[in-house]
């Protein structure tokens, strides 16, 4: 799916790359308020979902080669977080929906999950 | 490639508005040396997880990473407080981290752990009251 295709998916707004939606293919999602679990368990060209709302989101997915980043729960992310997004032509969009909803339209609509290794107990 | 090419940069304590620029800064430059993504994928969580333990923890430090033709090293050094049990702190889950800096999403005691799982060695030379030095190895032929 291209980003374009999620957004409508999910009825989400775009705050930012509106021009860059239908180039970037999306292959799995991942979502978490964790960064140090994005930082685990995301793949490379992973979209990823979140609640939080601050720049480190931006900070983490530029260093994971996450291509775009949807805040859940009609979050808005920081000024400095836009900012950062933009400089780096990072697509940001908001979905008004909870974390679970925005994941359960996305998951019906083929959307594959990242990968989580065994864990040794 | 050079056979040693080497970057440092200072990071700031508490600063969280620019915490990661230094280990964007690294990816920035393995991108360029030619370093495989395979390879500069790992480095970017040991790189960052290290830059945000000296941002939380360590009132700042050095993020330093030197690249030869055989291997990668990243090292953090701090003149923190020190990290008083080591195997505690390597243990998944275990963060002393303030509520102010688990809201930022971070302090999940995911940070050591992950540096560990993405290196093919890890050093940490700490001392309560002195400091830490992490010294983190990607080897390029494994």
């Amino acid at each position: 799916m291209n980003l374009k295709q999620i957004a409508y998916c999910i009825g989400a707004e775009i705050l930012h790359g509106e021009n860059l939606l239908e180039k970037v293919e999306i292959e799995r999602a991942y979502a978490s308020d964790l960064m140090s679990d994005v930082l685990a368990f995301a793949s490379p060209g992973t979209l990823l979902l979140t609640g939080l709302t601050n720049v480190q989101i931006i900070r983490t997915a530029q260093m994971m080669d996450i291509p775009a980043v949807v805040f859940v729960r009609g979050k808005k992310p920081q000024e400095e977080a836009v900012a950062l997004a933009r400089s780096i032509g990072m697509p940001l969009l908001v979905s008004s929906k909870s974390m679970y909803e925005t994941c359960g339209r996305l998951y019906a609509a083929g959307l594959s999950p990242c990968v989580i290794p065994c864990r040794e107990a | 490639m050079d056979s040693h090419y080497e970057v440092e940069f200072p990071v700031r304590g508490d600063d969280f508005l620019a915490a990661g620029e230094a280990s964007n800064q690294i990816k920035e430059t393995l991108v360029m040396l030619g370093v495989p993504s395979s390879i500069s994928r790992r480095a970017s969580v040991i790189t960052y997880e290290a830059e945000m333990n000296l941002v939380i923890h360590a009132g700042g430090g050095i993020l330093r990473a030197i690249i030869t033709p055989e291997k990668l090293t990243i090292e953090a050094i701090d003149r923190g407080p020190g990290i008083p049990d080591l195997d505690l702190a390597m243990r998944e889950g275990f963060s002393t981290a303030s509520d102010r800096v688990r809201e930022m999403g971070f302090g999940a005691g995911m940070g050591l752990p992950n540096i560990k799982r993405n290196a093919d060695s890890l050093e940490i030379d700490t001392e309560v009251g002195k400091g830490t030095t992490l010294t983190a190895t990607v080897f390029f032929g494994r």
